[in-house]
């Protein structure tokens, strides 16, 4: 269970913009278990996606080593990178966005196994393919033939899952798969994920801004704000007893469908989130952390381990 | 295969259907179909040769003989306008087509790659845009030699830029979309992605362009022809003698409808066509 499949270390993206470096990705390290799913959870802005998206290589990292079973993926030329993507598949936010509306569900679903030499000289093994991966995800087959704006949102989504299952991934990039979605189909997605991780031996990095879908499909949860990671621990200990200021304020945020819960303390931030384009120096929460010293404003907290698998990087915590 | 076979016929048929139940796009498929008709069975249906004077019987109004009347020549204008629709159907096709492909593929890879190329292909779009699109004509004519077919590469190359900048403003937007990155990430490569997914979604606006740019290559043509470039008398080309009719316009005024007429009833049944096309291809607005 604890063979890692994914580890990262000291990754970066930098985007150029007119004012200086926008520092998206800020020196994020962590790892991935086969077979468990880490939400990566921050609010707008905050580096998710970006996270996301280097770690398949669709948008090209600056610096740091991202390692696929040991191998770092930033090294492989084109034509491995091809090959590799059969590992690793995204499945995107909006369903409405992200299937070409000009295709049916057979090609949408399809278009990834065309890339393999042995598919794609044989029809009938993609029609068999896309066929069972339709079974598979739950949408009828004789869909098969209607073009993703006759489908709700959340038989899209099953679309998009399916086309990234196509190839047979190890691992999956969710990147809020389920924002878009209202909350019952919200709950019917999280389920087949959670079947289909079960079932194919799947590792997540399930994005999220979302608390309480994280906590429902996470066996970890990382929290980042402004391109940095600033709490990593086990999903129970973040939920109990978080640690950093900012994944206080966050949980506390979280609605409770209870009247009565008025003995709860909610956190309340001031001010914004600093621009993430040439970001201060020290502490990148302590502008709004009701607990910042001196310190946090100079020195940079690291990412350090406190408790066996509890990470967190702020100067208050000590252990 | 036989299920792939059914799946790309049908998707073609159902293309067809659409079309089909569209009053208008049909109107103009049919119109089409008959100039094209005309112009391959021109020397039957023409009454007279297209060269044929008849000094006596010049600039008649229509008559039983002359249904749309003669030139300054004699010449039996309805004759001539079948002949013409041979060369104006061909010139407007082949420049449009020359025009479309170039300027398509320039304007695709410019919006879709970005950066240091677009910039350098669309300020190369933007020098010939400086220039007159007649008088650029006029100067790769001189350069590459009279003629019908240097007259369609001239007008052609003309208009390049109008293509390429529609053709890159549409994929600039849908190279944003997310369903590009998907494709990405399933491992599709550049060419791929730009002919499946990119181009068909910017059809619309450049099938508009297409059905325009027609007629504008026809006048062009005729612009050309009339200082004597390309198409030289007495060859029947309807933007020529369009021209050619313009001294007579308040004296007999029907030389000049009948070309013109000619002129608009393709145009229009270009765009009456283009437009039922661009509305059976959107899977969005089948039923």
């Amino acid at each position: 269970m604890s063979e890692r499949l994914i580890e990262v270390n000291h990754l970066k993206k930098y985007f150029k913009v007119n004012k200086g470096l926008l520092h998206a990705v800020d020196d994020l390290s962590f790892y991935i278990d086969r077979g468990e799913t880490l939400g990566l959870v921050g609010e707008s802005g905050c580096g998710k996606s970006t996270t996301g998206r280097t770690l398949i290589r669709l948008i090209e990292a600056n610096e740091g080593e991202i390692l696929f079973n040991g191998e770092d993926i930033r090294k492989l030329d084109k034509q491995k990178l091809k090959d590799f993507r059969q590992n690793m598949q995204m499945v995107f936010q909006d369903p409405y966005s992200s299937l070409n509306p000009r295709l049916n569900i057979f090609d949408l679903i399809s278009e990834p196994l065309m890339n393999i030499p042995e598919y794609a000289h044989d029809k009938k093994k993609v029609y068999d393919r896309v066929t069972e991966l339709m079974d598979t995800v739950g949408i009828s087959r004789r869909l098969i033939n209607s073009y993703p704006h006759e489908l709700d949102g959340g038989r899209r989504q099953r679309v998009g899952i399916a086309r990234a299952l196509a190839v047979n991934p190890e691992f999956l990039v969710l990147d809020e798969p389920v924002s878009s979605l209202d909350v019952c189909i919200q709950a019917q997605v999280i389920n087949l994920l959670k079947r289909l991780q079960q079932e194919f031996k799947l590792t997540y990095l399930f994005i999220s801004h979302d608390l309480s879908v994280v906590k429902h499909i996470s066996n970890r949860i990382a929290v980042m704000y402004l391109g940095k990671i600033v709490e990593l621990s086990n999903r129970n200990d973040i939920f109990r007893d978080p640690l950093h200021p900012y994944t206080q304020a966050l949980l506390s945020a979280i609605p409770i469908p209870k009247a009565d819960s008025a003995e709860r303390h909610r956190i309340i931030l001031k001010g914004d989130v600093p621009s993430p384009v040439n970001p201060p120096a020290g502490c990148r929460f302590a502008g709004r952390c009701p607990y910042a010293t001196e310190k946090c404003f100079q020195e940079e907290p690291a990412l350090r381990e406190v408790e066996p698998g509890r990470f967190v990087a702020c100067h208050k915590v000590e252990k | 295969m036989n299920k792939e076979n059914k799946k790309t016929n049908s998707q073609l048929a159902s293309v067809w259907r659409s079309l089909r139940r569209n009053r208008m796009a049909m109107l103009g498929l049919v119109i089409l179909v008959l100039l094209a008709l005309m112009a391959i069975f021109a020397d039957f249906i023409a009454p007279y040769a297209y060269d044929a004077q008849d000094l006596l019987n010049a600039r008649q109004a229509p008559s039983a003989e002359h249904i749309f009347g003669t030139d300054e020549f004699g010449r039996d204008i309805f004759s001539r306008i079948i002949y013409g629709s041979r060369l104006s159907l061909v010139v407007g096709f082949i420049s449009v087509g020359i025009a479309l492909v170039l300027g398509g593929f320039l304007g695709a890879v410019a919006g879709f790659y970005g950066g240091r190329l677009d910039d350098i292909i669309m300020r190369c779009m933007d020098i010939l845009l400086a220039i007159p699109q007649v008088l650029l004509a006029i100067a790769i004519i001189a350069s590459l030699g009279n003629g019908l077919v240097n007259l369609m590469v001239a007008v052609g190359i003309a208009t390049i830029p109008s293509y390429a900048r529609i053709v890159r403003a549409s994929v600039m937007t849908i190279r944003g979309e997310e369903y590009i990155e998907a494709a990405r990430a399933s491992g599709t490569n550049d060419a791929k992605i730009i002919i499946k997914h990119i181009l068909p979604n910017c059809l619309a606006p450049v099938i508009v362009q297409v059905t325009l740019g027609i007629a504008n290559a026809i006048l062009s043509c005729a612009a050309l022809s009339f200082i004597g470039l390309g198409i030289t008398p007495p060859s029947p080309e309807w933007g020529a003698m369009l021209s050619g009719a313009r001294n007579y316009v308040l004296t007999y005024p029907y030389m000049s409808v009948f070309p013109g007429l000619a002129i608009i009833v393709t145009v229009l049944a270009l765009n009456l066509l283009g437009d039922g096309l661009r509305d059976a291809l959107d899977p969005k607005l089948k039923r």
